[in-house]
């Protein structure tokens, strides 16, 4: 894969620390992910995989080092920050959709206020995109109506109705009844297909070895791998690797 | 009975008074209220403190001596003269609305973190979250506290008649000067008053009722 030296990263971060009190949590991680590239990030319970990902949006401040997205670096809390982070699409483990709000309301919400987009137009393309993920006839129900593995189509549907520039997936199908778990990853690995840029946090291997182009592994609050699916899988170069992989396959 | 057909004009004229009293400073009370929240859940320190300091300081002090700063004091200050029914809606606004702040807070500690994460995520501005996700969620979950609260207040409206507004609390001081049957008379005040709660009740069912599906 060759990428061009002058277009920047979508995601670049460099020297980042991250303390929760005495906790070291994010140690020194040097990351880019390109425009248009699938990261898949692996690791074992603590390791700091969804701080990572909660950093890139600042919903996690950093305590050194920098983070860059589309080669804008983040700014502090305020209006610029929200700018950003509308450009920057989130799916939660736990869904997160508005609770008093209809599906297609909670698809519509951040366009029509943060974009400023005409409502008719918003809901337009909240059923184009409810369709899409294969919930439009549910539009007018409330999540709580909703089983796991729709709520969090929907809430896809509600992270791209901003057209993000990058989408960050935090164990999008860790909270989900085992059936439910692909009709997840379906939508992820067509959006995948499409071009989206994309750091998927999960334990869906599966999903890492088909859709990702890279794959990171973290351990203790270090990136300690970086390489393909194919490599990772066949040969992964750390102990720490080995002995994750060796836990997970035998399951 | 011939209490209340004797001095119906009084009663009527009184307890208009009273809905007018009860009306504006519960307005004001809920707007002034759910603000002093949102200021108490603010990133800004300064007005986290400001607001906590002004509940701790009006909810802690006796109506009545609300009432007498803004019947008595404030005027000395001669800033804007108020007659005393304006006065009194002041006072009641700022009293009840500490209580109301409080609910309103206890309600936004109801809402999952996940909720305001999610708002933030999409771009949404501190105050587009509050108003959009937030509070409406904040809200629902408190209803019957935000009910009794009103209740209160629509009853603390009987204070003002020491200080001038001829309200509900008003009528006793009438009929005793009519020689009346002063306990007839007040019992059929409380009637009045059984009365006017009803539809706050019926109000807080019904709200209850069209909520508990989106939850
Ligand atoms: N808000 C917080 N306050 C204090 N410590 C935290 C906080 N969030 C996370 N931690 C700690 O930071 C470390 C990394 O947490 P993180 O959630 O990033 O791990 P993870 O790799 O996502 O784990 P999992 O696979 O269990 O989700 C853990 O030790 C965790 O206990
Ligand atoms: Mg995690």
């Amino acid at each position: 894969m060759t990428s061009p030296a002058q277009a920047p990263p979508m995601i670049r971060m460099a020297g980042v620390d991250k303390f929760f009190g005495p906790l070291h949590v994010l140690k020194n991680v040097e990351l880019e992910v390109p425009k248009g590239q699938v990261v898949v990030v692996l690791g074992p319970s603590g390791s700091g995989k969804s701080t990572l990902c909660r950093t890139i949006n600042r919903l996690e401040p950093i305590d050194s080092g920098t983070i860059e997205v589309d080669g804008q670096p983040l700014p502090s809390e305020g209006k610029q920050l929200a700018r950003l982070r509308a450009d920057v699409g989130m799916v939660f483990q736990s869904f997160n959709l508005f609770a008093h709000k209809s599906i297609v309301d909670n698809v519509m919400l951040a366009p029509v206020k943060v974009r400023k987009t005409s409502t008719s137009e918003a809901r337009k393309k909240a059923m184009e995109l409810l369709e899409r993920v294969g919930i439009a006839n549910q539009a007018e129900k409330f999540p709580a109506q909703l089983s796991g593995g729709q709520q969090q189509r929907v809430a896809i549907a509600r992270a791209l109705a901003m057209n993000p520039k990058v989408m960050l997936f935090d164990e999008p199908t860790s909270a989900l009844d085992p059936e439910m778990v692909q009709e997840v990853l379906d939508v992820m690995t067509t959006l995948a297909s499409e071009g989206m840029t994309m750091l998927v946090v999960t334990h869906e291997m599966g999903f890492a070895r088909k859709a990702a182009d890279r794959v990171i592994f973290m351990a203790d609050g270090e990136v300690v791998e970086d390489s393909t699916p194919t490599e990772f899988f066949s040969a992964p170069k750390s102990n720490r690797a080995k002995d994750f992989l060796g836990k997970i396959l035998t399951h | 009975m011939s209490v209340l057909t004797n001095n119906i004009d009084l009663y009527l004229r009184a307890f208009g008074t009273t809905i007018q009293l009860f009306f504006f400073s519960a307005i004001g009370s809920l707007v002034l209220g759910t603000f002093l929240a949102m200021l108490r859940v603010s990133p800004v320190p300064v007005l986290r403190a400001a607001a906590t300091t002004y509940v701790t300081l009006l909810r802690n002090t006796p109506l009545t001596l609300v009432f007498f700063f803004f019947l008595f004091a404030y005027p000395l200050l001669k800033i804007l003269q108020l007659e005393p029914f304006p006065a009194a809606a002041v006072a009641l606004t700022l009293y009840t609305s500490a209580f109301i702040c409080e609910v309103v807070r206890s309600g936004i500690n109801t809402v999952p973190v996940g909720q305001a994460e999610a708002s933030r995520a999409l771009g949404l501005t501190f105050s587009q979250m509050l108003s959009n996700v937030v509070l409406p969620q904040a809200v629902r979950s408190v209803v019957p506290p935000l009910v009794s609260t009103l209740i209160a207040l629509l009853k603390n409206t009987t204070i003002a008649a020491g200080f001038s507004v001829a309200e509900a609390g008003s009528i006793s001081y009438s009929l005793s000067e009519q020689g009346e049957d002063l306990l007839a008379g007040l019992a059929w005040v409380a009637v009045f008053f059984v009365v006017l709660v009803i539809p706050l009740t019926l109000l807080q069912r019904s709200l209850e009722k069209r909520w508990s599906v989106a939850r």
